[in-house]
């Protein structure tokens, strides 16, 4: 078997996998902290929220993680399109990815609140803090620096699952190989760079998210230790 | 079975071609689940294996440098991968095989990850003590450790295949038929896509469901243990 | 078989310390409290007179009750029946607010529970910052002078974990003490501790005795009991045994007391 791998189409086509690889990670960067933040919610609201709230938030986190990222998308982005709502393949994408990862984000944020010692709940009602200042000052700082290495872990899958955004013709990095490949006939050589260069995204993606953790935890910081 | 496809606006003959992808699917699934397995359980001893040699620390690290490769690549892109990768050998395959060999290579690496933390969960005392025993190596592993490890190992396995049958709706990014695909045909045949890939999100739910509950059943039982 | 409690005192031949004036403001009363885990009775009953700057120990073998009977003064243990009222607030009556009777009872637990996410000062400066709204220079100045009095003002930037046992505890006192309560409760403080950290928590508990807070305590060491208690409180089998001057220890009335000293020495 002799193939003879030809790489040319990367002078041509580099500036083309560039917007693809600032696109995917746009994408990424725009869903962590809205997907954070919903799944935030979502674990409070099903520990401590009224039991309507509570049933809500498991069918909305049991419905999410028993279908396909592709099955979602496809019924927001072409549902939206029956609906005449015009909206870019990037915010559908947004949004598919933000409902996506904010229900795997409760799973994980539940785990951390309940790893929290009833100790620590009762000493902080003690000292007359309310119910609200006990969850968001008390359990939700200590539950997230618990989880956080599985937040990342989550976050980066995240980022890779973004590929299949190609589907609604967003124009990302797996979208932009899809292209090049069709003018080139060089789809080996295309999907074998691009997945390298998404070893790298991921690594580097995964660093940055780690490094952040040592801003956001004080404690960490100074005693480099996990809580 | 037309009951669940007619107040939804489709035929009985689409919602036949839907359940015929969802065939597809679980044959992908089994496919992915299998070859993972076989792949995957020789990824887990190599990353599990014990320090001492040259030998085992080229394992050690060929595997783990093959987990962190294949983790970092998003599994469309492995399809895609395969399926230019055999063609460019002069190989005509179906999809099925192309996404069966992704599946495998993607599935591999997650489940030799998830076993190789069930095989070291297992107490180091129980290596000496089947040492005591004068077994040998493969004997200590199959008699002792794999039958401890394999406990430890149903829920997270249960769990991931959940993650087999949604992820090869990845699939589609190569043109094999299975549930994802035949609902994007349907789509684009009726335009009514809340009811066809509502459908569809049901049977991917029918299938995946029971298996999540499952996998919790079995990880409460065994944390009550 | 039960000793009458009220006679105990009277029928004291020894010149015990006087018991408390009966004109000093009560700051908890339990009258017949019951309380009830399930099918459990915890507390069968109990009438105790806490009164403004007096130390009451509470000793008695694990499931007596005293614990519990601890717990239910602020509020985290409901009572089942009987009158409680602790800084004039009827805990017996329903819609009790427990965050205004928290401000005014402070408890440390067993366990200290410090927040392991914040600093030492920030865990004293939370309540008085986020329950009386203090600015961030008076929640200071106010951090460093009860970790003053507990002696740690030098670790008020620590991180919990950085701190020994003892130190930990001193730290969840001065944490009660910034909220300026009109009463602690301890509970079981040093039960956690290596015996050589006792003595340092002791030492402060000691020293708030001086300065006349008014304090309740469980403990099982007896020779700190016998030396701080104002009213001494023997439980057993969830009702008040014993009760009186610290003396009661030296001078049992009940066999049971007898055994729990016995044993205890």
């Amino acid at each position: 078997m002799s193939y003879d791998f030809d790489f040319a189409f990367l002078n041509e086509y580099g500036p083309d996998l560039w917007r693809g690889v600032w696109l995917t990670l746009g994408m990424t960067a725009a869903s962590i902290l809205p997907g954070f933040v919903l799944g935030t919610l979502c674990a409070v609201g099903r520990l401590y929220g009224p039991r309507w709230l509570s049933r809500i938030t498991v069918i909305y986190v049991e419905a999410i993680r028993n279908t396909p990222l592709v099955i979602q998308v496809f019924w927001l982005f072409f549902g939206l399109a029956v609906l005449q709502v015009r909206i870019g393949a990037f915010p559908a994408a947004v949004i598919a990815l933000v409902i996506n990862v904010g229900a795997y984000t409760a799973e994980i944020m539940r785990a951390g609140f309940e790893t929290i010692p009833k100790g620590q709940v009762e000493a902080a009602s003690c000292l007359a803090l309310t119910r609200t200042q006990v969850i968001w000052g008390i359990q939700f700082p200590q539950a997230v620096e618990r989880v956080y290495p599985a937040l990342v872990s989550q976050f980066v899958l995240m980022m890779l699952a973004t590929s299949i955004m190609s589907q609604i013709s967003a124009e990302e990095l797996t979208g932009a190989a899809y292209q090049i490949q069709a003018f080139t006939f060089r789809g080996f050589e295309v999907y074998l760079v691009i997945a390298g260069i998404y070893v790298v995204m991921a690594a580097g993606l995964r660093l940055v998210l780690l490094g952040c953790a040592t801003l956001a935890f004080p404690r960490r910081r100074r005693l480099g230790t996990p809580l | 079975m037309s009951i669940l496809g007619l107040p939804l606006g489709l035929t009985p003959d689409q919602f036949l071609f839907i359940l015929r992808g969802a065939g597809w699917t679980l044959v992908l699934s089994l496919f992915g689940f299998v070859g993972g397995t076989v792949l995957g359980l020789p990824l887990a001893l190599a990353r599990a294996a014990r320090k001492g040699g040259l030998g085992s620390w080229l394992l050690r690290q060929g595997a783990g440098a093959y987990v962190a490769l294949v983790q970092g690549i998003p599994l469309p892109v492995i399809m895609f991968v395969v399926y230019f990768g055999v063609s460019i050998g002069g190989f005509e395959v179906p999809a099925l095989v192309a996404a069966g060999i992704a599946m495998t290579l993607w599935s591999a690496a997650y489940l030799g990850e998830i076993w190789r933390g069930c095989i070291q969960a297992v107490p180091r005392t129980q290596w000496e003590a089947a040492e005591c025993l004068a077994l040998t190596p493969a004997q200590r592993f199959v008699h002792v450790i794999l039958p401890q490890a394999m406990r430890v190992a149903v829920p997270p396995t249960v769990g991931f295949l959940v993650q087999i049958v949604k992820n090869t709706s990845y699939s589609v990014v190569i043109g094999f038929f299975d549930l994802t695909y035949s609902a994007k045909v349907i789509n684009n045949a009726t335009y009514k896509p809340f009811q066809v890939f509502t459908i569809a999100a049901l049977i991917y739910f029918l299938i995946c469901y029971p298996m999540s509950v499952a996998s919790r059943r079995f990880e409460a039982r065994m944390r009550r243990a | 078989m039960r000793a009458e409690t009220d006679g105990m005192t009277i029928a004291d031949p020894r010149p015990a310390t006087p018991a408390a004036p009966p004109e000093r403001e009560t700051m908890v009363r339990f009258e017949d409290v019951r309380k009830a885990f399930g099918t459990v009775e915890v507390l069968r009953g109990i009438t105790v007179d806490v009164h403004r700057g007096d130390v009451t120990v509470l000793v008695g073998r694990s499931g007596s009750g005293k614990s519990t009977a601890l717990r239910c003064i602020n509020g985290l243990e409901a009572i089942n029946g009987g009158r409680l009222t602790v800084c004039g607030r009827r805990l017996h009556e329903p819609g009790t607010d427990l965050r205004s009777l928290r401000q005014d009872v402070g408890i440390v637990f067993q366990s200290y529970n410090l927040f392991p996410h914040l600093t030492v000062a920030q865990n004293v400066m939370l309540a008085p910052r986020k329950v009386k709204r203090l600015g961030l220079s008076e929640a200071r100045e106010l951090a460093r002078e009860v970790l003053h009095k507990v002696g740690l003002a030098d670790k008020a930037e620590a991180y919990p974990e950085q701190l020994s046992g003892g130190q930990q505890q001193r730290v969840a006192i001065a944490r009660s003490l910034a909220m300026q309560p009109r009463l602690i409760l301890f509970d079981e403080v040093t039960s956690a501790l290596d015996p050589e950290l006792t003595g340092e928590v002791l030492r402060v508990i000691e020293g708030l005795a001086k300065a006349g807070m008014t304090m309740v305590l469980v403990t099982h060491e007896m020779g700190f009991a016998r030396s701080v208690a104002d009213q001494l409180v023997f439980m057993h089998k969830g009702t008040v045994w014993e009760k009186g001057s610290r003396d009661i220890l030296r001078d049992p009335a009940t066999p049971e007391l007898r055994q729990f000293v016995g044993n205890g020495l």
